[in-house]
């Protein structure tokens, strides 16, 4: 098994699909009574958060506790670091406490990457900067899996803000290394410069989703940030909105099987119409009881649980 | 004191023996004082000069001194050092570049050349008093913004313009301030799987081409630090076929390195301009053959350890050079010595009018500014054994062809068997 899960390219196809089967046995204890597990019994567990974000946080937390491991969150409000520590010393700090595992939300691109040279533990990134975030591509993963029974040949756009979203580097490399076929749309602006090459050479990139929806299996979209407007990325949101926000007449244009998703949180009314986040064929709620599921699995092998 | 360097190599020609009196070379044997040195294997270049130094001083003691910055540069060869403006407080006043120059006397392992700042502060609106800086004591001809660009074509034209009365020259780090916004790194495939905010070429190449069409125009000399890019090579081709008055440098670090090692994510790759594609390396080491590039210039930039031991977008840009330069163009380009003396030595000492540096070795009457190196050594860089008060070398662990043995100052050695005199 890996030490860290810094990047999804750190995950071969056989870890990842491990990843996923672990997940499903974990998600089958949360219909029980007694939602926890011994596995990490002793173990301690950091969440150190340099950025806000509550769902991610709560995620880990309860994926951390019902494999009864000890859980210490570390915010950087009201902490040592907002008076200025750097990450080195914050690292040596929980090193000293004997953290198993430190799980990392960082708006810097390659912290966790900093912070495994400086700790012994494992180190989980929870999204760094505009970098990646690959729990949530395992729980995107996973809930594809659930919904449409395959990821090995499945057709996911992902839709929007591809320049500065972690989820979608995340979801290009796992979905690839998995099978699928992934397909990036947004305005150009929006799409990082060779993004095939760098990321995975299977990856199409299209600025035309009413080209792309009719052969989609999964429409993923992405929070696109109204602050994109004032740096010249599109010229209004109502423009953005109309050319690639996904709203009912798109809705139909995609195949009766295909499923909507959105890593949260929503701009209700810019990228996903409220009908299309509430219909039936949108993930969203799921995505997020999955995430539960698919970190106590990271956790779970990265600290290899007995 | 008077040396005898017996069986040396002049820029790899057959041994002979230089003699060195009275701070000049010298024709005739100085006698029974004359210090002997065994040269033979060992390669003698003009003392290298450096036109792009940050000594860090004053302001940033704690990651180098005039003082320890000079000694790194003697162990690398230098005998003249060109120290940039973006100092704390910044070199813009005759008092600065005063305190500069004279610190650098007080050390006496080089020459150090202080650079002026075009604007006052560095701050691209007004333009710093620069004939006040040229007929200070410190002489001053260069003036730079380095690490900042001088943005506005305006003050540009008008800074290209006013140097002309002391035969000055503005040293343009060319970057669309605009373009690179929160930039990190080279924009291309890599930054893109890293995350990180990308600094195109084009923003180093659209004020490269913006600024010789004005050093057209206004019939001056302009200097382009760090030339980074392929595009920035067909830039300056053209200019210079075109008869503009142009030269350019580009650093050891961008004749061999990649965007490649930013991967790991470790700060001591950060460096600006960034480091480029395997493409532009190799475009940048055929404009220095062909004298498209006229100098390597080591962007010496050392940074106290926790501005580097921290996160690549918190890090400050910037890589030690003084001491691995020769190696590094060794290694890049073998022991072509002509090419080296001229682009490491005679061609940077013209650009900053260091009449002293740069001579002709086998003339009688040259200064004896002068270094020896022995080609065939070989040496592991390790951070620690560097005399340079920081850390921050991207060549730790590298085994570097060339290592200087001794180098001369007017005469006086100021490196005897690898060492620092003082």
């Amino acid at each position: 098994m890996i030490k860290h899960l810094r990047s999804a390219a750190d995950l071969d196809a056989e870890t990842a699909t491990l990843i996923l089967d672990t997940a499903a046995e974990m998600a089958a204890l949360s219909g029980r009574e007694v939602k926890k597990l011994p596995a990490l019994r002793g173990r301690t567990v950091v969440n150190l958060f340099y950025e806000d974000s509550t769902r991610t946080r709560i995620s880990f937390e309860a994926a951390a506790k019902r494999l009864s491991a000890d859980v210490i969150n570390f915010s950087a409000k009201g902490s040592s670091v907002s008076k200025g520590e750097s990450l080195k010393d914050t690292a040596l700090t929980l090193q000293a406490m004997g953290a198993d595992a430190v799980v990392i939300r960082h708006s810097a691109s390659g912290a966790p990457h900093r912070l495994a040279n400086w700790v012994d533990g494992s180190v989980v990134n929870a999204g760094d900067g505009t970098h990646e975030h690959p729990t949530q591509a395992l729980l995107d993963a996973y809930t594809m899996r659930s919904r449409l029974g395959r990821l090995d040949g499945l057709k996911v756009a992902i839709v929007g803000d591809v320049l500065h979203s972690r989820v979608a580097r995340s979801n290009v490399l796992l979905l690839t290394t998995l099978g699928a076929q992934v397909t990036v749309v947004g305005p150009p602006t929006l799409i990082p410069l060779d993004v095939a090459a760098a990321l995975s050479e299977k990856t199409q990139v299209s600025f035309d989703l009413d080209a792309v929806l009719p052969d989609s299996d999964v429409v993923m979209m992405l929070r696109v940030q109204t602050e994109r407007m004032q740096d010249s990325y599109f010229p209004s949101a109502r423009e953005y909105s109309r050319r690639y926000g996904l709203d009912v007449p798109r809705l139909h244009k995609m195949p009766e099987h295909a499923i909507v998703m959105h890593p949260g949180p929503m701009n209700r009314g810019m990228e996903i119409a409220p009908e299309v986040a509430d219909s039936p064929r949108s993930t969203i709620v799921e995505q997020v009881a999955n995430g539960v599921s698919v970190r106590m699995a990271v956790l779970y092998l990265l600290l290899g649980g007995k | 004191m008077a040396y005898l360097l017996k069986g040396v190599s002049i820029l790899g020609a057959a041994p002979t023996d230089l003699h060195i009196s009275d701070g000049v070379i010298s024709a005739e044997p100085a006698g029974q004082d004359a210090e002997v040195i065994d040269a033979s294997g060992l390669v003698a270049l003009p003392g290298l000069v450096d036109v792009h130094t940050h000594l860090r001083e004053p302001g940033r003691e704690d990651a180098e001194t005039v003082e320890t910055g000079s000694r790194a540069a003697a162990l690398g060869g230098y005998t003249a050092v060109c120290a940039m403006a973006n100092t704390s407080p910044v070199a813009d006043t005759a008092g600065v570049v005063e305190q500069v120059w004279r610190l650098g006397r007080e050390a006496g392992l080089v020459d150090v050349q202080p650079i002026g700042a075009v604007t006052v502060g560095l701050a691209g609106k007004q333009m710093a008093e620069l004939g006040a800086m040229a007929s200070s004591a410190a002489g001053v001809r260069i003036f730079s913004d380095d690490g900042f660009c001088v943005a506005d074509p305006k003050l540009m034209r008008r800074a290209l313009e006013y140097v002309k009365a002391f035969d000055g020259v503005i040293a343009q780090h060319a970057e669309e301030p605009r373009l690179t916004e929160g930039a990190q790194m080279h924009e291309g495939e890599v930054s893109t799987r890293l995350g990180l905010t990308g600094w195109p070429a084009v923003a180093e190449e659209a004020i490269i081409a913006r600024d010789v069409l004005l050093a057209e125009h206004v019939g001056s000399r302009l200097h382009v630090c760090h030339v980074s890019t392929a595009g920035s090579v067909e830039v300056l081709r053209q200019a210079k076929a075109r008869g503009v008055r142009v030269t350019a440098e580009v650093t050891p670090h961008h004749l061999l390195l990649t965007d490649e090692l930013a991967s790991g994510y470790d700060p001591v790759f950060k460096v600006n301009p960034p480091l480029r594609t395997r493409k532009d390396v190799e475009a940048l080491r055929q404009a220095l053959l062909d004298g498209v590039i006229d100098v390597v210039a080591t962007d010496h930039a050392p940074h106290a350890v926790q501005d580097k031991e921290c996160e690549w977008s918190y890090a400050r840009p910037g890589m030690l050079g003084l001491e691995t330069a020769l190696p590094i163009v060794l290694s890049v380009f073998g022991p072509k010595w002509e090419l080296i003396a001229d682009r490491m030595s005679i061609a940077p000492a013209r650009i900053a009018g260091l009449d002293s540096h740069g001579g002709d070795l086998t003339r009688a009457g040259t200064p004896a500014n002068l270094t020896l190196v022995d080609p065939a050594a070989r040496w592991v860089v390790d951070p620690a054994e560097l005399a340079s008060r920081s850390r921050n070398t991207p060549y730790a662990g590298h085994t570097l062809p060339g290592r200087i043995v001794a180098t001369f100052l007017r005469g006086e050695a100021t490196v005897l068997d690898g060492k620092a005199v003082k």
